[in-house]
């Protein structure tokens, strides 16, 4: 049954493009962008017990350095996808070491101090990142020599990338790794005395996330041939953190229905009102109050529920 | 030399607002153990609603709109207290993203009553003339602000110190279940300083609007030099909150003055030494 539907799924995904028309296929590819980035979010935030509200600054560093280097610089886009790669993990690495010197609220309030001096920088610093006005005229890269400018190419390529990256979580959470940090998180005293180092398997988990981070910032900057600062601010960050919490956070499927929804959310509000940033206010509000645990946790003890017939 | 002089004292007021507001989240995150991201939003709207009221009634006097302000915003925060972040009060993540919502909801809806202008607050009339020492000019507005600052400092040491009230406040950051245990009412004091905590928020926002003038995106600049502030002082200690003001205030306003495009990574420097150095803040008595 299980598997019948997850083939299903696959084939719909695959089939998406000969169906759909390109407002939704356009629409897909920035769900699997989004989906990627919660999903890296979700490492610190679901597995890791590390909530950062500075999430925004892997994707928004990988985006500007890939478009500064391949509009100012005449880069290509692979050397300047495997800088922007290795600019964000370093990014993150430095981050890391400064945000985990804390943990809970202090770690959060790091993150975000250390986003906003990012995305003050992007903003003032106007004659590097073009400030207020961003960096518009990029491209789109050619992998293997097939464009990606048609609405259908780059989905599929951004359906093998997100495949890819979820995968590679999958894999992580599963792994003896993932399982050190599940234990750090719930029980970080324990697993010390076990001889494991905390602060070394949050300091990777959160490296790891950065590069997730940045892959998803790569996508999302050829995908919109566009970067403005909100791409760094507490909003964007936010959205993220909303979807990773909404879906269920600490699931692998939760984040990507999560961000989903959140991504739906912002499409069709603000195609009848302009007031996203309030709406967005009112979903955490609600979602926080409502179901703390999160859309997808809650329907599956609704179906074992369900399965076990009416108490 | 008049450069060093003007940019000390822009230095010293810029100070004093930072005081004004990171004095009422550290006391809030000392005692709630809750990270209220809404205190920028809280500032902001102080210095809407100081707009509004002055330029809408000439000759009002900044003082009393200060205080109504102050008064409104305590009283919209006490409202948000007690309607939401009490519901949540074994879920401490959830509060964080509650104050985030909230933020998202009063700037959104600052930007939909007042518009994305900016809207300038006109200095007081009988401090616009400036001050004259020693050959050297002085804006009046700016060096009564930091009297005012210190005002507030003092007033805020006196109340935590001197009073019963302070007395209870100062229990519950120091043991929160003991000083409950004991019969102070907790949840009552959370109340109170949440309110007390915005409704200085909101004072300094309208004491701020002629430096600032009240523009969208206002919180989001103020906010994280709040929490550096706090980060850098030591979160629950009000003397930490005021040496981190004047620190972040002169850090902030020399980078800007002198390496404009650099102002945000200078900012974050002396965090960096902080947090490396001394975890706590420098005058932490609880860890983060």
């Amino acid at each position: 049954m299980k598997w019948i539907a997850a083939t299903l799924l696959v084939v719909l995904l695959l089939l998406l493009p000969s169906f759909a028309g390109d407002f939704y296929i356009n629409l897909a590819s920035q769900i699997l962008i989004a989906a990627i980035f919660a999903l890296s979010l979700n490492l610190l935030v679901g597995y890791g017990g590390m909530t950062s509200l500075g999430h925004a600054s892997y994707l928004g560093v990988a985006a500007y350095i890939s478009a500064l280097l391949t509009s100012r610089h005449g880069f290509g886009h692979g050397p300047a996808a495997v800088i922007s790669i290795a600019g964000t993990t370093a990014t993150a690495a430095f981050f890391g070491v400064i945000a985990l010197r804390a943990t809970g609220l202090g770690f959060l309030m790091i993150t975000l101090a250390l986003s906003q001096v990012l995305w003050g920088l992007a903003y003032r610093m106007s004659n590097v990142t073009n400030g207020d006005n961003g960096i518009a005229g990029l491209t789109r890269p050619m992998p293997f020599g097939i464009s990606l400018d048609s609405a259908a190419s780059f989905y599929w390529f951004a359906l093998a990338v997100a495949s890819f990256a979820y995968l590679m979580m999958a894999i992580f959470v599963s792994s003896s790794f993932g399982s050190s940090l599940k234990g750090v998180r719930d029980q970080p005293r324990r697993m010390a005395a076990l001889g494991f180092n905390p602060w070394m398997i949050r300091w990777i988990t959160f490296i790891y996330a950065g590069f997730w981070g940045g892959i998803s910032g790569l996508l999302y900057v050829y995908y919109n041939k566009y970067i403005h600062p909100t791409s760094l601010s507490t909003t964007s960050s936010a959205e993220a953190l909303l979807g990773v919490i909404a879906g269920g956070s600490g699931t692998l499927g939760g984040p990507v229905v999560g961000a989903a929804l959140v991504l739906l959310l912002k499409n069709y509000a603000s195609a009848y009102i302009e007031r996203w940033n309030m709406l967005l206010g009112l979903v955490f509000l609600f979602i926080v109050l409502a179901m703390p645990t999160g859309i997808l946790p809650g329907l599956s003890r609704l179906a074992t529920g369900l399965r076990r017939g009416p108490r | 030399m008049q450069f060093w002089i003007i940019q000390g004292l822009n230095s010293l007021s810029l100070g004093g607002l930072l005081f004004l507001l990171s004095s009422g989240f550290s006391l809030i995150f000392g005692l709630m153990r809750l990270a209220n991201l809404t205190h920028g939003a809280f500032f902001m709207l102080g210095t809407y609603f100081g707009a509004i009221a002055l330029r809408s009634y000439d000759g009002l006097n900044i003082w009393v709109t200060a205080l109504g302000a102050g008064i409104a915003v305590a009283a919209i925060g006490g409202l948000f207290e007690r309607l939401v972040l009490t519901r949540l009060k074994t879920n401490p993540l959830g509060q964080v993203l509650v104050t985030l919502g909230m933020s998202f909801i009063i700037s959104d809806a600052c930007l939909l009553l007042w518009g994305g202008d900016s809207i300038p607050v006109p200095t007081p009339r009988n401090l616009q003339s400036p001050t004259r020492v020693a050959g050297f000019v002085f804006p009046t507005y700016r060096l009564v602000l930091v009297g005012c600052a210190i005002g507030a400092a003092i007033m805020l040491y006196f109340l935590l110190e001197r009073t019963r009230l302070g007395a209870m406040i100062r229990a519950g950051v120091d043991d929160g279940q003991m000083a409950r245990a004991v019969g102070i009412p907790v949840s009552n004091l959370f109340t109170v300083v949440f309110c007390l905590g915005a409704g200085i928020a909101g004072a300094g926002g309208v004491l701020g609007g002629p430096i600032l003038s009240a523009y969208p995106g206002l919180d989001a600049d103020m906010l994280p030099l709040a929490l550096i502030v706090v980060i850098l002082g030591g979160i629950g200690s009000l003397l930490g909150a005021f040496i981190g003001s004047f620190i972040i205030g002169f850090i902030y306003t020399f980078g800007t003055a002198l390496f404009p495009e650099l102002a945000y990574i200078i900012l974050f420097l002396p965090m960096i030494f902080v947090i490396a150095f001394r975890p706590q803040g420098l005058f932490g008595r609880v860890g983060a």
